[in-house]
Formats: C-alpha cells, structure tokens, sequence
C-alpha cells in the first residue's frame, strides 16, 4: 500500500471567474484525512462555487486539485463520485416521486454492474434491500422505507439525502449546510449522525450554524469574498478579528 | 391478487384479440397499435427520462422508408423488413442522440427538430422514396414464409402481436436497473451525477431504445398500408405523439396508449365532417389538456381512483 499522505484533498490557487467576477479566488484549501473540516463565510463568499468546483461541476478558471495524491482538476463529476468524493446539496436533493427506499438503493446499485440491463427485472435490486434499511435505520428512517420521498418532511429529506449519500461509502464527504432550514430536534439529530458517520471517513462541510461548526469541526476555513481570510481550530477563528468583521460587515449590508 | 397494472393488461389484451370481431375496423386499430407503439416508445424518454425530443417523426418516417424499400426491392420477407426498418431507426437515433444529449431541456428539443428536418429533406429529395407521392405498393408478403398477410386478420394479429412485444418491452425497460436509473435523471439530474452516473450514456441508451422502438411502429405500418410516406416523416408526426402521449397520461403505462386511440379516433370521425378543420380543434384539445388536466386521461383517472381508497 503506497504511503498516504497526511492530507486527502488539497488545492492550489483555484481560482473561479464568472464572467470576470471572481467567486473563488486562489483559495489553498488542505483537508486532513479523517477530519471533519467546515467551510464558512457570509453569504456569497463562495462556497458553494468552491463545492462545485471540487466535484467538477463548475470547471475552474484555473489552479489545480488533488484528491489522494492525483491530480484530479480535470475529471468529470460522476467519474470524482466514482473516486469517492460524494457531495450533498444545498437545496435537499431527493427523487422525490421515487420511494425512500429507492432513493437509498439508486446510490447502492451502480456497484451490481447491471445498471444498464433495460431487459432484468427490477426484483434483481431487492437483494440490496437488507443494506438500503440498514442505511434507512442509521438515520431514523425505516418506518419510512415505502414512503414516496415528495411526502417527508424538510428534515427527513435531509436525513435521507445523506443516507443515499452513505451508499456509497464515500472516503470523502462534502456537506452543504446540512442542518440548514431545520427546526432545532433536528438539528441535534443530523449533528449526532455527521458526528457518527465522520468515523472512518473525511467531512469537509459547509454551515451557516456556527454552533454546529464549533460542536464538530476539528479545523475551519473562512472564505470572505472568494479569498481564505483565516484557517484553524474554532476556538482560534472565532476570535480572529478579520473574521469577526467579515460576519459583522456583511451583516451589515 | 393481481395489481391494478396487470389487470389493465389484461383488459389490453382481451381488448385487442376481441376487436376486430366486434365490428371495428381491422384497419382502423391496426393504425392505433402502430401509432400507441410508437407513442408509448416517446413516453418512454419524455416521461420516464424527461427528454422532449421533438423530432421522433424521423425515426418511425425512416423506418417505414426502410422497411417498405427492402420488402418491395430487395424482397425480403415482412419479418425481416419491419427488423431492417427497426435497426435502422436505431442507428439513426444514436447518431441523433450523440449529437442532441449533451444539451439540455428546449435546446435538446430543437436539435432533434433540426435534425429531423434535415432527414424529412433528405427523404423529399431520394428517389427511392418516391417523394410526395411516397414508396407504394409495398407488398405484404408471408409472414415466416408461411402465413399470409394479405389476410387482414392475419397482418392484425401479427400487428397487434408486435405492439405487444413493444410495450413489454418498454415496460420491463421503466421497471429494470436500468430504467431505476432513468427515473432518478428524470427526478434530479445533478443528484444522479453526483451519485456516480454517467448520466449521458444513460440518457443514449434511452433515447436509441426509444429510436428504435418508434421504428418498429413505422415499419410495421408500412406493412399495413403498403405505403411510406413523407408524412409519417413531417414534423406534424413529432407534435402528434407529443399530444397523444399528454392527453393520455405522461409517464403513466397506459396512458400513450389511450392517448393514441383517442387521437387517431377523432381524427377518423372528424376527418369527413370538418375536414382540415381537424388540426384545430387537435389544437384546442391540446391546449384544453395542458390547462386543464396536466396528468391526462390515465393520469386523471388514477389519481381519482387512489383518492376514493
Ligand atoms: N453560475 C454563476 N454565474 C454567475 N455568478 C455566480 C454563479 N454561481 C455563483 N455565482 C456568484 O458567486 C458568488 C458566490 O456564490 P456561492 O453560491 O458560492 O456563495 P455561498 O458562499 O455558497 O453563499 P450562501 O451562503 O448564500 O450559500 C455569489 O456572488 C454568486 O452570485
Ligand atoms: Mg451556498
């Protein structure tokens, strides 16, 4: 097994320009393997433009990625997943006239080899059935299997979106504000399960609620305007004064 | 117990054998199993992968080409003409397919239509298609050497025998791995990517199915009336399968087929009474349809049925 180095996914200078409008700027990102690392910033800072760019939605204008030691700047989304980079998104993303179940088994299937076989039975996915509830129960779920997903509410659909997520056994997690919307019991929830499912994997996430960030990240990149502004544990970012006038500035506006 | 689905497949079934022996047209339903074939075959990329191609003539108009063209020249059997036709529309529907699916929503919908138009051209201007006045006298020939389509009831069986293939077909596609993974591009493409699909090869796969299976319907309907013509080809036949398939319920099983006979019936009983005022009141109806009830006759009638439960 060849050496791992310390960090699962570093960027150089990436760099994203809409239209000359900078979004991302030069940011240096280093993510420590097994960490929980938490993106913030104001609103508009770029981090969702970040998230993107790291899973190859957005192509940036420049600067490079690394995930494990390969340069991966220049792949396409589906082929980043594939590596083990599974993302959530902002606005909840379900199928939502799917059942839950099936939302869960669309993230186990591709692994069966069969997902282009028109002519087999979809009975051949009921043997991930035992995996797919065994996901469902580590987010309180199972009672809802046979629910068609339009019909949960907001926060169980977040529940389920990492779920499907966990599926896929992803090395590297990315979360985009995933207690956002949320009333405060589920809030509690989705932060006992970040913390539960962080165990042998990496979380890099985005969240507004900087309780939440204080409760589970071991480090924390601020990004104002596009830029990094500042980098480290909670308890030496939240007293870093450019930090604390990018949030009273942009609150402010 | 047997699922609502299935006893509505019964029904089609019972339907279909018993028809001709009720005093409708054998020639009248022959047209409404090619045309629910071919609607049920665009149902399948518009409402199970949420694809609008709007140039679906081209593949049951080239398959019709083809198949009339190597029956009555080459003379090859009917079997092996509507297959000729059918592989054809097939290939077509890759190359259009490659070209139209990297582009999304109206975009997808006018490369197909200009895509289309072009082959409706291409078509006007070859000789073998005899132009305006179409390929005709398209022998019917024996089925397998043996059976003999020249008997109307004969070709009906063979006709509604094939619909049957296809919408099996079709229906094992919607409800296999495969057509699990469609539905979920159809609800939430960027999900789908994000979990690990190549949700391009996804979508081709669909759409040559589909090609294909438009095919089949064009083919054997030039088996039935001896004819391929630039009609089938023309963008009018792109718009009707969109109406059929809305009116008969987007992304229900049955739907494109009630859709199918309810258009083709009008048209019939309207044809001698109003004349062309026929694309009117298809119009009217379209509109009515979107309007007014968006989930179509099946879609209407389901929805009604499980809220009396
Ligand atoms: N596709 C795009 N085209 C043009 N500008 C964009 C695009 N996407 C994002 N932006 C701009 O880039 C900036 C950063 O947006 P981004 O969504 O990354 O912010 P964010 O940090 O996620 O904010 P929030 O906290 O509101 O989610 C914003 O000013 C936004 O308007
Ligand atoms: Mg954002």
């Amino acid at each position: 097994m060849p050496l791992q180095s310390e960090f699962i996914l570093e960027t150089c200078e990436l760099t994203k320009a809409f239209k000359g409008f900078v979004a991302v700027s030069s940011v240096n990102l280093k993510v420590k393997r097994g960490s929980i690392h938490a993106l913030i910033g104001p609103n508009g800072a770029g981090k969702t433009t970040t998230f993107n760019l790291l899973t190859k939605f957005l192509a940036p204008t420049s600067g490079t990625i690394t995930f494990n030691g390969a340069d991966i700047t220049s792949e396409k989304p589906a082929e980043i997943a594939r590596r083990g980079i599974v993302r959530s998104f902002q606005i909840s993303a379900t199928f939502p006239h799917l059942t839950v179940l099936e939302n869960v088994r669309i993230g186990l299937q591709r692994e069966l080899g069969t997902s282009f076989h028109f002519w087999k039975s979809e009975k051949s996915l009921e043997q991930l059935n035992g995996r797919a509830m065994e996901l469902l129960e580590s987010v309180d779920l199972a009672s809802f299997a046979k629910t068609v997903t339009v019909e949960l509410p907001y926060g169980r659909k977040r529940a389920l979106e990492i779920a499907t997520t966990l599926a896929l056994d992803p090395e590297l997690m990315l979360l985009d504000e995933p207690t956002q919307g949320m009333g405060h019991e589920d809030v509690g929830r989705v932060v006992d399960l970040i913390r539960k499912v962080s165990a042998n994997r990496t979380i890099l996430m985005v969240e507004h609620n900087l309780g939440v960030v204080a409760d589970l990240s071991d480090t924390i990149t601020v990004l104002a305007r596009g830029a990094v502004l500042a980098e480290g544990p909670y308890s030496e970012v939240s007293k870093n004064p450019l930090v604390l006038e990018a949030y009273v500035g942009s609150e402010q506006q | 117990m047997l699922t609502r689905t299935q006893w509505g497949f019964i029904a089609l079934i019972v339907a279909g054998v018993l028809a001709p022996h009720l005093g409708v047209y054998p020639t009248f339903l022959m047209k409404c199993w090619c045309l629910a074939l071919f609607a049920c075959a665009f149902n399948l990329l518009l409402g199970y992968t949420g694809l609008l191609s709007f140039g679906h003539a081209a593949f049951i108009g080239a398959a019709g080409y083809i198949a009339g063209y190597s029956i009555k020249a080459w003379g090859l059997s009917p079997e092996l003409g509507i297959l000729a036709g059918t592989a054809f529309a097939g290939v077509l529907g890759y190359l259009f397919g490659s070209l139209a699916i990297r582009r999304a929503g109206i975009y997808f919908a006018m490369i197909t239509l200009a895509l289309a138009q072009m082959l409706y051209f291409v078509w006007l201007q070859m000789k073998f298609t005899g132009g305006e006045d179409g390929l005709q006298g398209v022998p019917r020939g024996k089925l397998f050497g043996v059976i003999d389509l020249a008997d109307t009831l004969n070709l009906y069986y063979f006709v509604f025998a094939i619909f049957i293939v296809g919408f099996l077909l079709i229906y094992r596609t919607i409800h296999s791995p495969f057509g699990q993974v469609l539905k979920s591009i159809r609800e939430n493409e960027p999900r789908a990517i994000s979990l690990g699909y190549d949700v391009d090869k996804y979508k081709l796969l669909a759409f040559v199915l589909s090609a294909a299976l438009a095919g089949l319907a064009g083919a054997t309907k030039t088996v039935v009336f001896q004819l391929a013509s630039l009609t089938d080809a023309h963008w009018h036949t792109s718009g009707e399968v969109v109406l059929m398939t809305l009116l008969g319920g987007l992304g229900t099983v049955f739907g494109p087929v009630v859709g199918a006979f309810v258009v083709v019936g009008l048209q019939n009983q309207l044809a001698d009474k109003v004349g062309s005022w026929v694309q009117v009141i298809m119009g009217a109806i379209f509109v009515v349809c979107v309007l007014a009830f968006r989930r179509g006759i099946v879609g209407e009638w389901m929805t009604l049925f499980s809220r009396k439960r």
